[in-house]
C-alpha cells in the first residue's frame, strides 16, 4: 500500500474539519478526493503529507508513520499546492535548483534533472525567465516540475488545474497520465468532475469531513445513478405526474425535472408517444450526477 | 526539551535560500546599508556635531562624531535583523507562501524558523561589517577593539531576530507592524543611547532606557569603537544573550503554532 489512513480526525477548537476518515491507496493508483468547498479534502491530504498533525488517527506512506517520521515521508512525496508558491526572486531554473537542495540532491544531479523536467513541461526555453512573466499555466507546470525534482513515489496534487484555461488543463492532465504510466502513485483533490473522470482509477467523495463514497468512477455512476439521465424543462403538471408514475427516482430542482430511468429506450418511447413536444435532454449519467445526488445542491461557502 | 527536539543542520538550507535571494536583490537592498549611515554621519554628526562639539562620556571628553558613529552601527544591527524578521518574513510566510513550499520537503517548521533567525543575524553581521568600514574611513574606530563589533552584531542581531519573529507570529495583517514600530522600535531608535548619552535623560527615564535592548547594543558597540571599558558591559552581554535565547525559543514556539495549527 502506498497510503494507509485510519480514522483521521482534525479539529480546530470546536469545529471538526475531518471527522474520521479511513482509506487506502495502492502503489501506482491514481485516487481523487472529490467534494464541495470545505468538505475536508485538502485538510485530509495535508495530514497525509505531514503539513498538519492529525488530532487523532494515523496515516502511513509506504509503511512510514507521518507523525513520527515526517522527514522520511516528505522525502518520498512530491507536492503541488493549491496556490502557486514559487520563489518570485528566482528565475525558473533556480526555483528547481533551490528546491532540490532541500532534498539533499547533489547540485550536478539536480541541474541535470531540472533541465529534463523543464523540457518535459515545455519550459525548456524559459530557464532564465522571471516568475512574474509566466502565465498561470506555465506557473502550474513549473510547480509540477518542482514537485518531481526529488523523483517522488507519491505525487500529491491539490486542485492541480483550478483557474487554468482548457489548453493548460489538458497539458497538465497529459503530464499526470504520463507520470502514472511510470508507476507514480497520485493522490489529487479536485472539484472538477471531468478531471476526476479523466484521471482517476478511483474517487473518494467526501463531505462534512466524512467519506460518502469510494470506488471507480464508472462503478459509482452505475451504482448511484444508473446509465441515463433525463432532464426536462418547461413542463406542466400532467407531465410531472406521468413521469412520477413511470417509476424510478425523480427530482425537481428549480424549474427542471431530473429522472434516471433504468430503461433509456423505454423512456424515449414514453416521450415520443405521450409528450413528443416536451423540451428535454437525454444524456449519459456522469460523476457530476453522483456528486450532486450525494452532496446536495445547496450552495457552499 | 520537546520544543527543541527537531533542531537540525537542515536550517542552514533555509538560511542558504535567503542568502541566495539576498544576493539577487543586493544591488537594490544593499544601497540603503551604505547610504543611511553616511547620511546620519553627515546630518547629525557634521551638522549637529559642529553645534555640540564634544560631550562627556564615562568621564572622558569625546567629540560628538565619535559618540554618534557607534550609535548608527547599533541602529543598523537593529534594523537589518528586525525588519527582516517582521515585514520580510511575513511576506515570505503570508504572501509568497515560501514556508509552505519549504514544508513540503524534508524540512520541518523548526528548520524554517531557525533558518530565518540565522539569516536575520547574518544580515546584522553584514550591515555592521559594512558600517564599520564606513565609519572607519571617517577615522572613527579604534582598533583592534573595533573588531568586537562583529560578535556584538551577532548577539544583537539574534536578539532582534527572535523578538521580530515573535511579533510576526502575533500580527493578523501586515499593517499591524505599525504598532510595535511606534511603541517599540522608534522609541528605541531615539532613546536607546544612539544619538545622545542616557545621562542627559531625567532620572525616572533611566530604568526604561536600560530595559531597551538597543541601549545595550549601543553601549557595547560604543565601548568597542571607542576602545573604552564600561562597567555595564557584563550586564549588557548577559541581557542580550539571555534575551536571544528566550525570544528565540518563544519565536519557535509561537511560529510553530501559527504555521502548524
Amino acid at each position: 500500500m502506498a497510503i494507509v489512513a485510519r480514522d483521521l480526525v482534525k479539529s480546530y477548537g470546536e469545529t471538526e474539519a475531518v471527522r474520521g476518515v479511513s482509506f487506502e491507496v495502492r502503489a501506482g493508483e491514481v485516487v481523487g478526493f472529490l467534494g464541495p468547498n470545505g468538505a475536508g479534502k485538502t485538510t485530509t491530504v495535508r495530514m497525509v503529507s505531514c503539513f498538519l498533525p492529525p488530532t487523532s488517527g494515523s496515516a502511513e506512506v509506504f509503511g512510514i508513520d507521518v507523525r513520527t517520521r515526517p522527514r522520511d515521508v516528505k522525502a518520498m512525496l512530491g507536492v503541488c499546492p493549491q496556490e502557486d508558491n514559487l520563489d518570485p526572486d528566482f528565475d525558473v531554473l533556480k526555483n528547481l535548483l533551490v528546491y532540490a537542495r532541500y532534498f539533499d540532491i547533489p547540485p550536478d544531479v539536480a541541474r541535470k534533472r531540472a533541465l529534463e523536467l523543464l523540457d518535459a513541461v515545455s519550459l525548456g526555453d524559459r530557464l532564465k525567465s522571471r516568475i512574474d512573466t509566466l502565465s498561470g499555466g506555465m506557473k502550474r507546470r513549473l510547480v509540477l516540475a518542482r514537485a518531481l525534482v526529488n523523483e517522488p513515489r507519491v505525487l500529491i496534487l491539490d486542485e492541480p488545474t483550478t483557474g487554468l484555461d482548457p489548453q493548460a488543463r489538458h497539458s497538465i492532465w497529459t503530464r499526470i497520465r504520463s507520470l502514472r504510466a511510470t508507476g507514480v502513485t497520485v493522490l489529487l483533490t479536485t472539484h472538477y468532475m471531468e478531471e476526476a473522470t479523466q484521471l482517476c482509477d478511483r474517487v473518494i467523495l467526501v463531505d462534512h469531513g466524512k467519506i460518502l463514497l469510494d470506488g471507480a468512477p464508472k462503478d459509482l455512476i452505475a451504482r448511484e445513478i444508473g446509465h441515463t439521465v433525463i432532464e426536462a424543462w418547461n413542463h406542466d403538471a400532467e407531465f410531472a405526474a406521468a413521469v412520477r408514475a413511470l417509476a424510478g427516482r425523480v427530482e425537481e430542482i428549480g424549474d427542471r425535472l431530473f429522472f434516471y430511468p433504468d430503461d433509456a429506450e423505454g423512456a424515449e418511447r414514453f416521450f415520443e408517444e405521450r409528450f413528443p413536444d416536451q423540451e428535454r435532454q437525454i444524456r449519459r449519467a456522469t460523476l457530476e450526477d453522483v456528486f450532486l445526488k450525494r452532496t446536495g445542491r445547496a450552495l457552499r461557502n | 526539551m520537546e520544543l527543541l527536539r527537531n533542531i537540525s543542520w537542515r536550517a542552514t538550507k533555509v538560511w542558504r535560500r535567503n542568502i541566495d535571494v539576498f544576493l539577487v536583490t543586493l544591488p537594490i537592498e544593499g544601497l540603503p546599508a551604505i547610504v543611511e549611515p553616511i547620511l546620519y554621519l553627515l546630518a547629525f554628526g557634521m551638522g549637529l556635531g559642529t553645534m555640540i562639539g564634544t560631550l562627556h562620556y564615562q568621564g572622558r571628553v569625546v567629540d560628538y562624531l565619535h559618540f554618534l558613529a557607534p550609535g548608527t552601527v547599533a541602529v543598523a544591527i537593529l534594523f537589518w535583523s528586525y525588519f527582516e524578521m517582521t515585514y520580510a518574513s511575513y511576506i515570505r510566510m503570508y504572501y509568497q507562501k515560501t514556508f509552505d513550499a519549504i514544508l513540503a520537503t524534508p524540512l520541518l517548521v523548526e528548520d524554517v524558523i531557525l533558518g530565518e533567525m540565522l539569516f536575520a543575524t547574518t544580515k546584522s553581521l553584514l550591515a555592521a561589517t559594512v558600517m564599520l568600514g564606513v565609519i572607519s574611513a571617517f577615522g572613527l574606530v579604534s582598533w583592534p577593539t573595533g573588531l568586537l563589533v562583529l560578535p556584538i552584531a551577532v548577539l544583537g542581531g539574534s536578539f532582534f531576530a527572535g523578538i521580530g519573529l515573535v511579533i510576526t507570529s502575533m500580527v493578523r495583517n501586515i499593517s499591524h507592524f505599525n504598532v510595535p514600530m511606534s511603541l517599540f522600535v522608534l522609541p528605541m531608535f531615539t532613546f536607546g543611547g544612539t544619538f545622545f548619552p542616557l545621562e542627559v535623560l531625567p532620572s525616572w527615564a533611566h530604568p526604561i532606557a536600560w530595559c531597551l535592548p538597543l541601549t545595550h547594543v549601543s553601549l557595547l558597540v560604543r565601548s568597542a569603537t571607542l576602545g573604552m571599558a564600561h562597567p555595564m558591559i557584563p550586564v549588557s552581554v548577559a541581557y542580550l544573550a539571555l534575551g536571544s535565547v528566550v525570544f528565540g525559543i518563544l519565536a519557535l514556539h509561537r511560529m510553530k503554532r501559527r504555521l502548524v495549527p
